[in-house]
């Protein structure tokens, strides 16, 4: 088969199997629904590895299928279209395989579940439009693909809709990025407008020429460059969680787990980093816009780990390094460090899915229990899962051996982050020192909250008793209805300490109930994301950021003349081996807190430092919001409403005027006597009259 | 086919005679004679449908005037002047396409006076139509302000409690609008010599005069979009008319106003259109961020489906008074997208409202537990309302928002959180409705779609989905003749 057809193969399947799922899913049974969607699938999966191996080493060249048009007016064209080339090769592959991974390990986690085929086609749904995202080559159908996700993602967040939680969060999550797509139209409409064109082939050679063009918008004169990049990466802002419409993202943890690993994890919020490489020929010739990139990535980056560190809901506190990981990229991609960005992005699509998957086998295998408060010792009845999250750990912490420069895929991805940055600032960027300086500090938290919570949950002493589980076996309903959340409820609640008591005394052998590993359909997920996560980082080293980058980027992926920050770089050991050296420092720490003296994190928590209070409770961002949009904008739905409508214009208009005769209708009783007939026909008598007087006056 | 548009215009008047003779030979009240008044009127307006697409399939697309033209004498100058450009001709698609629905919608929720409800229908269906092939202004008006009649009788007679109330204040609005507007056609008639609405796109008026034509036109056109702050009428209207009264009102009744800025306001007195483009813009915007909020506050769900069509009509005016061809065909787009969404969402609440007789948002909630497939269809409409990609809502807004941007960047920025808002008030509507468990008892039995409310939603939806997939079909028809009216435009304000 031709590149072509593979591309489209890859593209359809999917939506093919959504619509199966979804539209007949009920009359062909659930495993008919779940074998049509995952087959599809893993379908997609190995084509798309068949593309990107011939993208890698087959010498493919760069293409775009047309397939139809979409809108065409003046020169605002789009197309249906693929467009193949190094950074949608890469996304081919990082897609379909988290996908087609969590369509597999979701026949386990939602084997309980009475809506599967309703689950599967929102998964297949989600995965093409996704496709569409990635292999658009114009602003229109990326835009498609964009709002698709977040559909999808509002769906399979509000997937158990009879959970309230569940349904504010499914809101939450369509409305925050909808104030980033705000700022994503206004960016496109910006772009248009500056060069007639929506297409990235007409657009990207042509920015050289607008680059120091100025432009008005809103009543300031801006860079147009600058002013245009700066609008749509507001809408990866939106996508990708950064600071400020960041709040989305760990509230979507009210969905099921797979769709945190796929959605949440591993392709949906990296959308915005694959947004701002893609459109790296604009954002090389916007210093202003890239330098906001990488401020926002790096305040996202220090937010997110801050708070992470003091979660204990297992998911959000992978929400929270998510959301800082994201910031990694975008720290990468503003000191013009696109191929790092994406490398990162690549690496932690394994990693962080793996890890997700991993917890999704601690929740189910704890009875959907995700305080990890109520973990503990479960390394011993868990063996496979805690064998996944400790290499999924070492990944995300970057571990590996310096000198002979061997590592797992986080130790080759972040440190080229950490390192372009320096060599940013070397070149004379400040930003680039800012970044270097963040991303080393965050290598620290990252490693203190991703060791405590493999620690918390699989080491130290159990937390949790046989009866808890029975109970919660007993109470399965509980998935479906509103289960009460521990994070949110027991908001500054530490009862570890009596429950570990309680828990010491209690024996686990003699029958009790104890958690299991789970079914091979999720194991063999974790085991093969792992793979990943060991590998992905030296395998591909050298070609996404290192001697072969040209080569294997082959143009898709712009770097202006003077941008050699992804170059050798000269450095003092000390620099470049410090994002090594915090992370042990926090692997330390963690160490210390949660193995040798267990206990002495909950006692600080307990101690309810300012610190510890404001990163608890999310830097106080939901409230704030809630206090000011939230509020303001039902102030004046109801200020308008009844104040403007009811008190304004309808007491001066019509109420006032119609008065008179709405009381005559009134006392003459019912409408139907013929009053309106009269009303009718004198209106009639009117046209006619001034219709004879026209007429009149026009021959006289 | 000359005479096809006489035709389909008139086609629904044959129904009407055959509905009469029902009435003076059969046995009013008598089941068998309302349900043949009812297959009478469906298939009439089906027919009429046919006949429509039949003039769509010779319609050639590539022209930008008038065809199908029909010329005679009628009185003194006015002549019976009738015919379609690419703008007017897809609005005769929706008006023919949305009335049969309407008459399978009214099927089991009118039973008294069914035959008198069904000959206003389609004599309504006849004025509607006519209101966009009429090319002359005297035989305009007269569709125009002839409409107002069936659809007052709709809501007084066929409508909710207050229904007195509603149709007054329904009748008042327009009533001062067409009034002013009958002053300006009799003075262009009288300075231009000709009623010929092809004649007049061309005649220049003096500036002058063109600022007080404009005022009389709009002042008409705004309260049909209708535009704030004379859009008051349009939520009591809605809430107290009949389902398909909603839908009719919603989805054609709105665009005459829009039609009306796009045939009169923008090619006759281009200069005034201009001078007036920032009031537009400025109302428009105040349109789209206040009715949001307030659609956000409502209770009741036809409301806050009445108070978000203010919102997306604000889109139109933004887009036609932009001035550039990404504004006029997205408003067009959004006008025709709107008549499929708003109107299939007053059909979801009246899915509802039949079985339960309430539209207040709090009685509902948790019915995707006994209606998944209603649950699926609201959605669906739901998000086209939304404005998401992939649905007709999108394109429209899309492109008014673009061709607001080459005019005003502010009025694109304002404009632009409409995305935002509209998301917060339908995602609200829906969770509350369909979300959540079932805890009212009174839902307890309550029944999904029957067969033939998914024969009116399947058209709906499949109409929603390949205009936002394909609309480039639409777009080549109107292609022309936006371009001729955006070029002339342009030309005339000199820009």
């Amino acid at each position: 088969m031709s590149p072509q057809t593979l591309v489209t193969v890859i593209l359809f399947g999917p939506i093919i199997g959504a619509a199966i799922a979804g539209l007949v899913g009920r009359r062909i049974g659930d495993v008919a629904s779940m074998a049509i969607t995952t087959g599809l699938l893993f379908l997609s999966a190995v084509l798309s590895w068949i593309v990107f191996a011939q993208w890698t080493w087959g010498g493919l060249q760069p293409f775009t299928v047309t397939y139809a048009p979409f809108i065409q007016v003046g020169t605002f064209i789009s197309n249906w279209s693929f467009r193949l080339d190094g950074l949608s090769a890469v996304m081919l592959v990082v897609v379909t395989t988290v996908s087609s991974l969590v369509h597999l390990y979701s026949w386990g986690y939602m084997a309980e579940d009475d809506s599967k085929p309703r689950f599967f086609s929102y998964l297949s749904l989600f995965t093409f439009a996704m496709l569409a995202l990635i292999s658009a080559a114009d602003l229109m159908q990326l835009f498609f693909g964009w709002e698709g996700v977040g559909l999808a993602s509002y769906l399979l967040i509000g997937f158990w809709f009879k959970k309230p939680t569940a349904n504010a969060a499914a809101i939450k999550a369509f409305v925050v990025n909808r104030v980033g797509d705000f700022g994503f139209v206004l960016g496109i409409m910006t772009t248009f407008w500056a060069f007639g064109s929506i297409q990235f082939a007409q657009v990207f050679p042509a920015v050289a020429a607008h680059a120091h063009k100025a432009w008005h918008f809103a009543s300031w004169d801006f860079r147009l460059m600058d002013l245009a990049c700066a609008l749509l990466f507001v809408g990866a802002m939106g996508k990708s969680a950064q600071f400020f419409l960041h709040t989305w993202l760990p509230d979507a943890m009210e969905g099921p787990t797979p769709v945190s690993a796929l959605i949440h994890a591993a392709t949906m919020v990296t959308a915005g980093v694959y947004m701002v490489c893609l459109l790296s020929p604009m954002f090389e010739y916007a210093p202003a816009a890239k330098n906001l990139v990488a401020f926002i990535g790096a305040i996202t980056a220090l937010f997110a780990a801050t708070v992470g560190m003091t979660q204990n809901d297992i998911k959000r506190v992978i929400a929270y390094s998510t959301c800082s990981q994201l910031g990694y990229m975008f720290m990468a991609a503003g000191v013009g460090a696109y191929q790092a960005g994406m490398f990162h992005l690549f690496t932690h699509a394994f990693f962080k899915a793996l890890l997700f998957l991993g917890a999704g086998s601690v929740i189910t295998a704890m009875a959907h229990e995700q305080d990890m408060r109520r973990y503990g010792a479960l390394a011993r009845f868990l063996p496979v899962t805690f064998a996944v999250m400790v290499i999924g750990t070492i990944a995300i912490t970057g571990l590996g051996i310096p000198g002979l420069e061997w590592g797992f895929a986080g130790f080759y991805s972040k440190d080229s982050i950490i390192h372009a940055g320096y060599a940013a600032g070397l070149a004379g960027d400040p930003m680039g020192y800012f970044t270097f300086i963040i991303g080393v500090f965050v290598a620290g938290l990252t490693a203190f909250y991703s060791w405590r919570l493999a620690f918390f949950t699989f080491n130290g002493r159990a937390r949790w008793t046989s009866e808890d589980l029975e109970h919660h076996w007993h109470n399965r309903d509980d998935l479906h209805g509103a289960h009460d959340d521990h994070a949110t409820d027991a908001q500054i609640e530490t009862h570890d300490e009596p429950l570990a008591d309680h828990a010491a005394a209690h024996d686990h052998g003699h029958g009790a109930a104890v958690p299991h590993e789970t079914a091979w359909s999720m194991r063999l997920p974790l085991i093969l994301l792992a793979i990943g996560a060991i590998a992905s980082g030296f395998l591909f080293e050298e070609r996404f950021v290192g001697g072969e980058q040209h080569a294997f980027w082959r143009g898709a992926i712009f770097t202006a003349a003077n941008n050699h920050v992804l170059g050798p770089l000269n450095a003092p050991w000390w620099i470049l081996s410090a994002p090594l050296i915090f992370s042990l420092v926090g692997l330390l720490v963690a160490a210390y807190m949660y193995l040798w003296k267990q206990g002495l994190g909950a006692r600080l928590a307990a101690r309810q430092g300012p610190l510890y209070l404001f990163f608890y409770n999310k830097w106080f961002f939901d409230e704030l919001y809630d206090a000011t949009f939230v509020r303001a904008a039902r102030f004046l739905g109801d200020l308008f409403w009844k104040g403007g409508d009811q008190r304004i214009i309808d007491g001066l208009g019509p109420d006032g005027v119609s008065a008179v005769s709405y009381a005559m209708g009134r006392r003459t009783g019912l409408l139907q006597t013929g009053y309106v007939y009269h009303y009718a026909f004198v209106m009639l008598l009117g046209v006619a009259g001034l219709l004879t007087y026209a007429l009149v006056a026009w021959n006289a | 086919m000359t005479g096809i548009l006489s035709l389909t215009t008139f086609a629904p008047i044959v129904g009407v005679v055959g509905i009469l003779i029902l009435r003076f030979f059969g046995r009013p009240e008598e089941p068998r004679t309302l349900n043949a008044a009812r297959w009478i009127a469906l298939i009439a307006t089906l027919a009429t449908f046919a006949l429509s697409v039949l003039m769509l399939a010779g319609f050639d697309p590539n022209q930008a005037g008038f065809q199908y033209l029909e010329d005679a004498p009628w009185f003194g100058v006015f002549r019976y002047r009738m015919g379609v450009d690419g703008i007017s001709v897809l609005f005769v698609i929706l008006t023919t396409f949305l009335t049969p629905l309407c008459i399978i919608a009214s099927w089991k929720s009118i039973t008294s006076r069914v035959l008198e409800y069904m000959i206003a229908f389609l004599m309504l269906e006849t004025l509607m139509i006519g209101v966009f092939t009429a090319l002359d202004l005297i035989l305009f008006y007269i569709f125009f302000e002839f409409g107002l009649i069936p659809m007052f009788l709709i809501i007084g007679i066929w409508g909710g409690q207050r229904r007195v109330y509603a149709a007054f204040k329904f009748f008042l609005y327009t009533l001062l609008g067409s009034v002013l507007m009958l002053a300006a056609i009799l003075t262009m008639v009288a300075i231009s010599g000709t009623s010929s609405i092809p004649a007049l796109m061309t005649y220049h008026f003096d500036p002058g005069l063109q600022i007080w034509l404009w005022l009389a036109f709009t002042a008409s056109f705004a309260v049909k979009l209708p535009m704030w702050p004379v859009h008051t009428w349009l939520p009591d209207a809605h809430v107290e008319a009949p389902t398909a009264g909603s839908v009719v009102l919603a989805g054609i009744l709105l665009k005459m106003g829009g039609y009306g800025f796009l045939r009169f306001s923008l090619p006759m007195f281009p200069s005034a259109s201009q001078f007036f483009t920032p009031l537009v813009f400025a109302l428009s915007v105040i349109a789209v961020i206040y009715t949001s909020l307030v659609a956000w506050r409502q209770v009741d769900m036809k409301k806050l489906i009445a108070y978000s069509s203010v919102a997306h009509m604000g889109l139109v005016t933004i887009g036609i008074f932009s001035g550039n061809v990404q504004g006029e065909q997205g408003a067009i787009y959004q006008m025709l997208s709107h008549g499929v969404i708003s109107g299939a969402l007053f059909l979801c609440v009246g899915v509802v409202y039949d079985r339960m007789h309430t539209r207040e948002i709090a009685f509902y909630g948790g019915v995707v537990n006994r209606m998944p497939w209603y649950a699926a269809v609201f959605m669906l409409f739901t998000m086209g309302n939304v404005g998401l990609p992939g649905t007709s809502g999108f394109v429209g807004e899309m492109l008014s928002m673009t061709g607001a941007y080459a005019a005003s960047t502010w009025t694109a920025i304002l404009a632009a959180t409409g995305v935002i808002l509209s998301a917060v008030y339908m995602l609200t509507l829906y969770r509350k409705v369909v979300f959540g468990e079932l805890v009212n008892p009174k839902l307890a039995a309550i029944a999904d779609l029957e067969v033939r409310e998914v024969v009116i939603f399947a058209p709906l939806m499949v109409a929603t989905l390949l205009m936002g997939v394909m609309p480039s079909w639409i777009f080549n028809v109107t292609q022309a003749s936006v371009d001729h009216l955006t070029q002339t435009y342009r030309a005339a304000i000199g820009g």
